[in-house]
């Protein structure tokens, strides 16, 4: 069997065991739909939770992007994993006490007020379409380079997919498939992994390949072999920072607090049935991410050395077959500017070949002459995350339009079979609004990932945090704290994404803070501007202070620890 | 009314030993990641582990196992300190002092 023989066989069969655990698990009621009846185990949620946060950018981009950067890679893994211990700690647990269905739910009720109601609705929403529109590209992109569908058929299939488990199950359909997802992802990451670190450092466990010395030469350690390539050939050495000091630590915290911030891991800890449970649960899940956020560097490594050793100085005429699979996809290109039929591969102005990073995760395992049906793991890996994520922000939209909008918003008389029929009118909806969007993509769609996480972080982080931990912090401090936190974000992006990207560089940044970073400061905006607001204005009525009493304790004396839906 | 404000103070002492908690592991938190990961970074380098300069280990490897490990050690303290409050959610006996809420 061939590559593509192989990837038929192995999506064939991960999408089958995706539909029958949907209907499995289908929702009956408005909770199952929303928190799946918040009866989850925690290390089912922590599975689940694992893949809804693992995109096609962690499956497929990321070890690229970390291949491609060196040490300065690390913001991405330390700011997509440290979050959650942000979240474990100062989010899970209170928001599981308060209960209810979603993160507009609590901004609502806690801040007493419709209009944050409305913000954290409108927030949650635009987060969740920008980042849907990416995993729809995702599912699309594999399946034309793997199964030579066209990109619009790949994500017609793939929405074909979700629209059937997340408008069917809901969060109870979405919880299970994902645990089944994330089974399918982490194998396909970890086999290549293992059979490369294998090759290149004899080690079969990455982490600690990545750390050992080379397979063929036993006293020259990996890391110090791929420093001197890299300056070799003109590039920086690979475990040497390139960015400013302040720039990666601002953007190492908006993508954790941005982590801690995003409505769709939020929501997952509303499925827990307990207090203590969400805690653990948070554990768990950062258990399962950490898995493969420890390998990523390690792969990125090894597919650097393999890159830089593979067809740096090769003759073009012997280059290995891979290489010309990828060039005629246009993502990898050679231009024998000097004519002498060598590839060079430089850091400096003669270099002759650009790789898009995007290829690293998918390419690496043909690099390594890797068998066919590993490569095709790793297709069906990429689909298990895009598809896992994208179900998982279809739901957040779904029930904010469904809960937050109709039923605490405008329309609070439906009953709950009327709610149910919304939410799933609506997630049947933003499927198909997220695979146009996944087809036509919008020229922003590579830039909006910074867009969602500096959003997340300078709105719902501090708003979310303030109304635990402040009782004092009233609707006019977290309202105007939020837009001020937000306006502040989005035009920092925007001015140097969009309106003047020429000028996208550090000598006019702010204080040499990038847009990925800027989320930061808006975050520190936000809690100054809530603050001096919130003490001029009236403190908040006493139920509300009370409702924040009582979410800081597990089980309130007298009361049962229920679940009340 | 006097059971009442027994209980509060009660509340309010676990509220603190909670934010203790919180800002011990957050400290440790903070040391690994943004301390030893990205502002001692180079310094850090100059010591190795084997094939590792320890600053780079910590921002691609070590920062990351501290978080899972820092969870764990959170929710078993977050659980003695429920007990002992006795504000847990096991179901195995009725509250003993409350009523009031």
């Amino acid at each position: 069997m061939n590559v593509q023989a192989w990837t038929f066989v192995l999506v064939g069969i991960t999408f089958t065991l995706y539909i029958g655990v949907a209907i499995w698990s289908r929702a009956r009621s408005t909770g199952d739909f929303y928190v799946a009846g918040s009866e989850v185990h925690p290390v089912i949620n922590g599975m689940a939770t694992a893949a809804d946060w693992m995109s096609a950018a962690s499956f497929l981009s990321m070890a690229g992007l970390i291949s491609f950067m060196g040490r300065d890679g690390a913001t991405y893994l330390m700011g997509w994993t440290g979050g959650y211990v942000l979240l474990a700690l100062l989010l899970a647990p209170y928001l599981r006490k308060f209960g209810k269905f979603t993160v507009p739910d609590f901004v609502g009720d806690r801040y007493y007020s419709q209009t944050a109601r409305f913000v954290a609705v409108v927030c949650a929403i635009f987060v969740s379409f920008t980042y849907v529109a990416g995993q729809m590209r995702g599912v699309g992109i594999v399946f034309s380079r793997f199964l030579n569908v066209p990109v619009e058929s790949g994500v017609i299939i793939g929405m074909g997919i979700v629209f059937f488990y997340a408008v069917l199950g809901g969060m109870k359909g979405i919880t299970y498939t994902q645990v089944a997802q994330y089974c399918v992802l982490i194998f396909a990451y970890l086999v290549p992994a293992v059979f490369i670190s294998l090759l290149v450092t004899g080690n079969a466990i990455p982490q600690i390949g990545f750390g050992g010395p080379l397979l063929d030469q036993p006293d020259t350690f990996l890391l110090d072999k791929l420093d001197g390539l890299s300056q070799e050939l003109g590039f920086a050495a690979y475990t040497h920072g390139q960015k400013s000091t302040l720039d990666v630590f601002c953007i190492t915290a908006a993508l954790m607090l941005g982590t801690a911030g995003l409505p769709h891991v939020i929501v997952r800890f509303y499925t827990v049935p307990r207090v203590a449970a969400a805690r653990v649960s948070a554990g768990w899940a950062l258990v399962f991410i950490a898995i493969l956020y420890t390998t990523a560097p390690a792969v990125a490594a090894f597919a650097r050395v393999n890159l830089l050793q593979t067809v740096s100085n090769r003759s073009y005429q012997d280059i290995p077959e891979w290489f010309h699979k990828w060039e005629e996809t246009g993502l990898l290109k050679f231009e024998d500017r000097n004519g002498d039929g060598l590839v060079q591969y430089t850091g400096g102005a003669n270099n002759e070949l650009t790789v898009d990073k995007d290829i690293m995760v998918l390419a690496n395992p043909e690099i390594a002459n890797l068998p066919d049906w590993v490569i095709a793991l790793v297709a069906a890996g990429g689909l298990a995350a895009a598809l896992s994520t994208a179900a998982g922000l279809l739901l957040v939209i779904s029930s904010s339009i469904a809960h937050d909008l109709l039923k605490r918003g405008i329309r609070p008389n439906i009953d709950e079979r009327q709610e149910l029929i919304a939410a799933r009118v609506s997630a049947g909806l933003a499927v198909i609004l997220a695979g146009y969007l996944g087809i036509n993509p919008p020229g922003f769609v590579a830039q909006v990932v910074a867009f969602a996480f500096g959003l997340a972080a300078s709105s719902f982080f501090p708003a979310i945090l303030m109304g635990i931990f402040s009782k004092r912090m009233n609707s006019y401090g977290a309202v105007i704290g939020m837009v001020v936190g937000l306006t502040f974000t989005a035009a920092y992006i925007v001015f140097f994404k969009w309106i003047r990207p020429e000028l996208n560089a550090p000598e006019h940044w702010f204080l040499g803070i990038s847009p990925e970073g800027i989320g930061t400061l808006g975050m520190l905006l936000n809690f100054a501007v809530a603050t001096a607001v919130s003490a001029l204005t009236p403190a908040p009525p006493l139920h509300v202070q009370q409702l924040v009493e009582s979410i800081r304790i597990p089980r309130d004396a007298g009361t049962s620890h229920e679940i009340s839906v | 009314m006097d059971r009442a404000s027994v209980n509060q103070a009660s509340r309010d002492a676990y509220w603190r030993r909670n934010l203790r908690i919180l800002a011990i592991l957050l400290s440790v938190w903070f040391l690994v990641s943004f301390g030893c990961g990205i502002l001692f970074v180079d310094a850090l380098d100059n010591i190795r582990i084997g094939g590792f300069k320890l600053g780079f280990w910590f921002a691609q490897q070590g920062s990351i196992y501290v978080f899972v490990v820092l969870i764990f050690v959170y929710v078993g303290l977050m659980n003695r300190l429920d007990r002992e409050f006795d504000v847990d959610e096991q179901p195995r006996r009725t509250a003993s002092s409350g009523g009031s809420a």
